[in-house]
């Protein structure tokens, strides 16, 4: 039975007890409803509630469990003379795709489900065969894959029957139980209640399970990852040289170096210009200039980082080559290429200005009016005010805020990808081209890298040293945020 | 005060009390240093504003001087006589689309003699002018409507993406000395040929609702094929994120009870928000491709991952329209007899939806325009070629998103593909700029206030 059809027939199932329940309760009320103790969908709810609850759990924790499981069996079947000639996986792999290859031809007529278990590589040519129904396989199929595959396939088949039967039944006897207990006297209303609630709490535990997930994911392969290549080297090394036939050095030193780098001119451009703005905005401007400009401003945060990415390839790289470049405006070599530190660094500056802003905007204002009448009574201007006073109090959050710019800076990734350069380099020359830890995550885990080689598993190295540095970074910058908050409050 | 403190707020101690005669009539020179302060401190925020502004424009000219070429596209319409004879016999090739090409190079050495330009180029250069998917045009035109083989059928077939360049203005006679694809030479017969009317710049519809094609058409490259992949990782996210946000959003601003476990969930929500995409795009590869062995590239992938992404944006604006919702709603409902439950879902969660979907629609947008996590479940480096044959395939086939597909052409180092990425981009900000009206005008019709 199909995944959509079990579904279905779980609803289906359902939605019956649904109906049942309602009619089973208001029957044993004698059709009144005043003599039930809950309106009558709740009898239905519980029914259809009874029905598909427990049912779709086992459905997911099911297909969850049931691929493990047939890995394991069949790949004991794999000899490790295979394995040692190319990994687990890929045999794996070619297994499955061996076992998709006679399902389709199955499918389509070509062989009957018989002959796709006794088809032997030794009569036939299999992937010719299997060629024939459009499934390519990449190398002639060994015997011995062949007969993994035909497990596989019948491995497959009980789990499928057996996934059936169990989730079914489950729906059927969940039900019947609910239903055998909708009287006018049970408390249905309660019992759906309880339900539902539970579901909240399933709901809001998902952040919990987002954030163990990413934990575990990036603990994991980090763990393989200094298995593989010595944690002292990379935290200490200052080469950054993958290279994916062997002997790769891999220190992160020059892509924090990079980071920090291009956060800090990012940093250098948009604190001042934000934080100015803000202060003009919250103490000077007309509400009729301040209810355009500050949405104006905010549009620069809508804007989707792969449009900056490409507004610093494309647009800025290139302007500032034609100042700095070879035979540029300025009359002076400083700059080969478009893709640059300080090209990443200004255009991320103006990606950051509105976060600036509008943060320092609510912390501003959120500094007690009679602040400002006591400073202004004394006789300061309001410049002076402002400098003296607002800006003195408002500090700590201020100092919060920028912390929350260079967490988003340090994590930002498109600009960097397209703006900063592939070269990890050691250099204070900003006109220089370097890159990034997000870059380089980037770089090692798209393509066709083998997951298990040091080069592919030091992107979740790379991934942890970068979540652990931002995390820090929120938390004290929202411990700052808030207690200063609480000052005024 | 101390006794530092002087009758001067300029902070300038002497110790000694100077007596200085001053009027209010008469501005002295400290007075004048500071209203001086006081107008530059102004001025620098009004330059600050207007630095800010300015790169808003820079970047909205940018996009749009670089981008709205990409709509339109250069067409050479060439009437093709469809010889029933060389149908068959290109068909019966094996490179089917090369017997198409004769039929192309006779079409364009008749139309030339008939509008009169001379020239003494080879056919098979000539055809250095078209597209190289010309010929699939016409074969796909031929298969399609096979009732007109032995017809003479005028085609508007794409011009290469240098002759596009060139009527652009991208490409010059200089830049084509080197150039394999394409001669000065040509570029006097387009010239020519445009001043007949044969060769034409005209709104390309193809390139919103086309696909991705390969590194050496760039012309034929359009963005349909991942606005559908987007379309449906969209679908993914607004169908999980909203329950789910709302869910939990019910139970921590209604519900939980002032424990660890509230806490945690709290502030778990809170550093999620904060978390760099990079890092969801991670969890994406490790969680549902390493682990799950759910399908790279495919949009329930991606939607499962922004899906992630977008829960605590959607969480935390929630909250704040069900916390605008007065108590007074809540308890009135509890006194006539209804449950905690009933409370909520029957009062407080309608009067809170106006907020709830503007929050969604939001965070929507936010998702729509991600890039960094899709780079990670591989939805580059991957043409987007085939249009999903069906929803099932649509969520699990191999496909592109918007942003990616953005991504993938600033890569490549043909630059027709840049004229592509930005016009990507004007698509993009099209719907984001949508999305986000639609979300405004949510808020103005329908928020209350209390």
């Amino acid at each position: 039975m199909s995944l959509p059809l079990i579904v279905l027939v779980i609803f289906a199932l359902a939605a019956a007890g649904f109906i049942l329940g309602r009619a089973r309760a208001m029957a044993s009320a004698g059709g009144d409803i005043r003599l039930l103790h809950s309106l009558p969908g709740y009898y239905g709810w519980n029914v259809a509630l009874a029905a598909m609850i427990p049912s779709l759990l086992v459905l997911v924790l099911w297909l969850a469990i049931q691929p493990m499981v047939i890995n394991g069996q069949v790949s004991s079947m794999i000899s490790p003379d295979a394995i040692s000639k190319s990994s687990l996986s890929l045999v794996m792999s070619d297994v499955r795709r061996v076992a998709r290859g006679l399902d389709t031809a199955v499918a389509a007529g070509a062989l009957s489900a018989e002959q796709a278990d006794s088809i032997r590589t030794e009569f036939t040519d299999v992937r010719e065969r299997l060629g024939r129904f459009g499934v390519a396989l990449g190398s002639a199929v060994t015997s011995e894959t062949l007969r993994a595959a035909q497990r596989y396939r019948e491995l497959s088949a009980t789990g499928d029957l057996g996934r059936a039967i169990v989730v079914i039944g489950l729906a059927v006897l969940g039900a019947a139980f609910a239903w055998s207990r909708s009287g006018k006297d049970f408390r249905a209303r309660n019992s759906v209640e309880r339900v539902v609630r539970w579901i909240l709490i399933a709901a809001a535990s998902i952040a919990i399970l987002t954030t163990l997930g990413i934990v575990l994911s990036l603990v994991f392969n980090t763990y393989e990852f200094f298995r593989l290549y010595p944690a002292a080297d990379f935290f200490f090394g200052l080469t950054w040289s993958p290279s994916f036939g062997g002997g790769s050095q891999l220190g992160i030193v020059p892509l924090i170096w990079a980071t920090l780098y291009i956060s800090l001119i990012a940093l250098a451009v948009s604190v001042p210009i934000g934080l100015f703005a803000a202060v003009y905005l919250s103490e000077y401007a007309s509400p009729a200039v301040r209810a355009v400009a500050k949405p104006l401003l905010e549009v620069l945060a809508g804007i989707p980082t792969i449009v900056y990415g490409l507004f610093a390839l494309l647009t800025v790289g290139p302007l500032l080559v034609s100042f700095f470049g070879n035979g540029g405006l300025l009359g002076v070599n400083w700059m080969a290429g478009g893709t640059a530190v300080i090209t990443a660094g200004l255009v991320m500056g103006i990606m950051l200005i509105p976060f600036v802003s509008s943060l320092s905007d609510d912390i501003i204002n959120a500094v007690p009016q009679a602040m400002r009448d006591g400073s202004l009574g004394l006789g300061a201007t309001h410049s002076e005010t402002v400098k003296q006073v607002i800006l003195p109090a408002a500090l700590p959050g201020i100092v919060g805020a920028i912390l929350l710019a260079a967490s988003r800076a340090i994590g930002e990734t498109m600009i960097v990808v397209l703006g900063a350069g592939a070269a990890a380099k050691l250099s204070l020359n900003p006109f220089e081209a370097m890159t990034t830890v997000t870059a380089k995550i980037v770089s090692q885990l798209t393509g066709d890298a083998d997951f298990a080689s040091p080069e592919a598993l030091v992107a979740f190295s790379l991934g942890m040293t970068l979540f652990v540095v931002t995390l820090g970074l929120n938390i004290f910058a929202l411990y700052i945020v808030r207690k200063y908050r609480e000052q005024y409050e | 005060m101390t006794e530092t403190a002087t009758t001067y707020p300029s902070g300038k101690e002497t110790g000694q009390a100077v007596r200085r005669k001053t009027s209010l009539l008469k501005t002295d020179a400290l007075t004048r240093r500071r209203n001086a302060a006081e107008t530059r401190f102004k001025i620098y925020g009004v330059v600050a504003i207007l630095i800010g502004l300015f790169f808003l424009v820079a970047l909205l000219y940018a996009i749009f001087s670089n981008g709205l070429t990409a709509f339109n596209q250069t067409f050479v319409s060439i009437p093709v006589t469809l010889d029933r004879e060389a149908v068959e016999k290109a068909e019966a090739s094996v490179v089917k689309t090369s017997g198409y090409n004769a039929m192309i190079d006779a079409a364009l050495v008749a139309e030339l003699d008939r509008a009169g330009i001379a020239t003494d180029m080879r056919p098979a250069d000539l055809r250095k002018m078209l597209s190289s998917g010309a010929a699939a045009q016409i074969r796909s035109f031929v298969l399609a409507n096979p009732g007109r083989v032995g017809q003479t059928v005028t085609f508007d077939l794409l011009a290469s993406s240098r002759v596009d360049g060139y009527l652009k203005g991208r490409v010059t006679r200089e830049a084509l000395v080197n150039d394999r694809n394409l001669d000065a030479a040509h570029l006097d017969l387009v010239d020519e040929m445009q001043t007949k009317g044969i060769v034409e710049k005209r709104f390309n519809m193809d390139f919103i609702t086309g696909s991705d094609a390969s590194d050496s058409r760039p012309e034929q490259a359009g963005i349909g094929v991942s606005m559908l992949g987007s379309l449906y990782m969209m679908l993914v996210v607004l169908f999980l994120s909203l329950p789910i946000g709302v869910a939990a959003s019910i139970y921590l601003e209604e519900f939980a009870p002032k424990n660890r476990f509230t806490d945690l969930i709290e502030v778990n929500i809170s550093n999620l928000a904060a978390v760099p995409s990079i890092v969801f795009g991670i969890l994406g590869l490790a969680a549902f491709i390493q682990f799950a062995h759910l399908p790279q590239s495919a949009p329930i992938v991606g939607g499962l991952v922004l899906t992630l992404m977008t829960l605590p944006t959607i969480i935390i604006s929630t909250r704040a329209s069900l916390k605008a919702v007065p108590p007074s709603i809540r308890d009135a409902a509890l006194g006539v007899g209804a449950s905690k439950m009933q409370s909520v879902f029957h009062h407080v969660l309608p009067l809170a939806m106006p907020g709830i979907l503007t929050g969604t629609i939001i965070g929507l947008a936010q998702a729509l325009g991600e890039t960094a996590p899709l780079l990670l479940i591989g939805m580059v480096g991957f043409i987007a070629s085939n249009y999903p044959s069906g929803i099932a395939s649509g969520f699990f086939d191999p496909n592109s998103a918007m942003p990616a597909q953005i991504y993938e052409w600033a890569k490549r180092a043909d630059p027709a593909f840049y004229e592509r990425a930005w016009g990507g981009i004007i698509v993009l900000l099209f719907f984001l700029m949508t999305m986000n009206i639609v979300a405004i005008i949510l808020r103005r019709r329908f928020e209350r206030r209390w």
